[in-house]
């Protein structure tokens, strides 16, 4: 009786994921089939595969040949890693002296570093921009990693802090007690303990940054400094789209974001089976 | 050297008062061990030694010189924690010498220094192994290890038994006090057991409510409590504690040990019914349902066939009880 309803139950919920992961595919799914098909067939049969007849390379060809596509996918890869480095650099270091230190005013400081969760960054854009301008920062990539940095930290912090005050006490101390500096009590006890939280931060800062059309527009749209995402955008026309193109240069961007993904993805394993404190 | 000197020591966590005022002094080479329920700040006192905690009032001193404001790596000092806290990414090795290369020891001293530590803890086959693939005893002999490493001047023990079994904490207590006599070293162990207090303490230093309640040799709480408080804490199983009223005697409350507690079958001061037993083989713990007293504990030494719900007479052996007045102090005389 036990062991049918469990096996009941997890049919179900091998089943439910099951959908959800071929609904949640079935986009990248059409878009990497197009992309090796001619224009023809991806208007005439859109889910069909691509086949010896209709096969065809073109659209990665466009790519390749129109605008700098390997440019503009170090920049975002620039954008992105200076991003994430700085959202879980800064990030951890608040949420260890959020959770760590007793001083006036740490809650209020607390919530006002989560306060950005809440208010969309892109409220922002218009100061944003004059500050851009006004420090000289309009077409670099700086100026997107700032604000994506911006745009990060508040979960980042928020996430982090939560999860640091679960490290040890004794652990800390006896780090203390053996003269390690707190830089180093950070560093070497804490935030390897704090990994699987890392992870999860990383991967829910990093694609909205990868995927991000508004920020590179306004403030980074010039040729040397464009990234993946707005470089695609020169297929789509007002009255004419090179879907082809498009969906190439679409396929060619899921690569790089999901290397990233399956690093710390590896990451969040290793973290979550590795070894207790006690 | 290592002698430990705290002088009207205050803690307070904003508007509460964790620790209201402690002198003590801890001689050097002395076994001191706080006792405690949870919550009276026995572990608090100790990180104010230790120099985790900041002191709000008061001044601690180590041999004489004042460390409030000295961080906790040169006060040199050495901690033993419930949790072992292991460096989880060190092997047992890095683990001990730590402290050491911190402290800018060569490589040579700190291995002698390890070895050394090892060897009295018999610790030499683990040294290369990682804090994960040892168990909870191998785990707090390395913690006590690297505490030895250091050769502090004080030793503080934070409930280091807590966290392994009964038979485990007897091995280790002992191992704790032949280091003790090994080093010659002051020790502060803090514990909320008495039984530990007991065993390994020098002097025992009574908190109650960030108070000390009493302070002296276990034999000299344990026979001589200044309050009910110290007299109910020390000992076990727990003092019975009678009311004076209905005693018919002048004091608030009367004290008596279990075993000095005598049970018969045809007479005695104080008429009840046996409510349970415990045959423990070398002694027998019968409780005893009193009215106007509530169930008190009487301890025979051997086995004893008591049945429950039979009725019993219990009497107080007055040579050896203890008399309290209503605040509970100690009437003497």
């Amino acid at each position: 009786m036990q062991a049918r309803s469990s096996t009941g139950r997890t049919f179900a919920a091998h089943a439910v994921l099951i959908t959800w992961t071929l609904i949640a595919l079935f986009p990248v799914f059409v878009i990497v089939v197009n992309s090796f098909k001619s224009r023809k067939a991806i208007f005439a049969d859109p889910l069909s595969l691509p086949l010896p007849s209709n096969f065809d390379m073109v659209g990665y060809a466009t790519v390749m040949h129109q605008g700098d596509f390997f440019q503009y996918f170090l920049n975002s890869m620039i954008v992105t890693v200076g991003s994430l480095f700085c959202v879980l650099l800064f990030g951890a270091m608040a949420a260890f002296a959020l959770s760590e230190y007793r001083f006036k005013g740490n809650t209020l400081l607390g919530l006002y570093l989560a306060l950005g969760i809440m208010i969309p960054i892109r409220l922002g854009t218009v100061a944003i921009l004059q500050m851009m301008v006004a420090s000289g920062l309009v077409n670099t990539r700086t100026a997107l990693v700032l604000v994506y940095s911006a745009q990060g930290l508040p979960l980042a912090v928020f996430i982090l802090a939560e999860f640091m005050r679960t490290v040890s006490d004794d652990l800390k101390n006896a780090g203390r007690i053996d003269g390690l500096s707190e830089y180093t009590i950070f560093f070497r006890l804490v935030l390897p303990l704090v990994r699987p939280a890392m992870a999860t931060v990383a991967v829910f800062t990093m694609i909205p940054i990868w995927n991000d059309l508004w920020f590179p527009l306004i403030l980074a749209p010039g040729e040397e400094v464009k990234t993946i995402t707005l470089g695609s955008q020169v297929f789509i026309g007002q009255f004419v789209t090179d879907w082809n193109a498009v969906l190439a240069a679409l396929s060619l961007a899921i690569l790089p974001v999901l290397i990233l993904y399956l690093l710390f993805s590896r990451q969040l394993i290793r973290g979550i089976t590795a070894g207790a404190v006690k | 050297m290592g002698a430990l000197t705290l002088t009207a020591v205050t803690k307070s966590f904003g508007k509460t008062d964790v620790i209201k005022g402690v002198d003590l002094t801890v001689a050097d080479g002395e076994f001191c061990v706080f006792v405690g329920p949870s919550g009276c700040g026995k572990s608090t006192l100790l990180r104010m030694i230790a120099g985790l905690e900041d002191v709000s009032d008061g001044e601690v001193a180590i041999d004489g010189v004042r460390v409030n404001e000295t961080a906790p790596a040169k006060r040199e000092i050495a901690m033993v924690f419930q949790s072992y806290a292991l460096y989880p990414h060190l092997t047992v090795r890095d683990n001990m010498g730590l402290a050491l290369k911190q402290a800018g020891e060569s490589r040579a001293a700190i291995g002698e220094s390890v070895n050394k530590a090892a060897g009295m803890l018999s610790l030499d086959a683990l040294l290369d192994r990682r804090p994960a693939e040892l168990s909870g005893g191998q785990r707090q002999r390395v913690a006590i290890g690297r505490a030895i490493v250091r050769t502090p001047k004080i030793f503080l023990f934070d409930e280091p038994l807590s966290n392994l079994d009964a038979a485990l904490r007897v091995a280790t207590r002992i191992e704790i006090a032949k280091l003790h006599r090994d080093l010659k070293a002051t020790m502060i162990y803090v514990t909320h057991d008495q039984v530990e207090a007991m065993t390994l303490a020098d002097k025992i230093v009574v908190l109650r409510a960030g108070r000390v309640e009493q302070v002296g040799k276990p034999m000299e709480l344990y026979n001589n409590p200044a309050n009910t408080f110290v007299a109910g804490f020390i000992g076990s199983p727990q003092m019975n504690m009678l009311s004076g009223a209905a005693l018919g005697i002048k004091a608030h409350t009367l004290g008596i040990r279990p075993e000095h507690l005598a049970i018969s079958r045809d007479k005695g001061d104080l008429a009840g019914r046996v409510s349970h037993v415990e045959k423990l083989g070398g002694e027998t713990l019968v409780y005893v349902q009193v009215d106007g007293q509530g169930l008190l504990t009487v301890r025979l030494l051997g086995e004893y066939d008591w049945q429950v719900d039979e009725p019993v007479h219990l009497t107080p052996d007055q040579t050896r009880a203890f008399l309290f007045d209503a605040d509970g102090l100690r009437i003497r005389g």
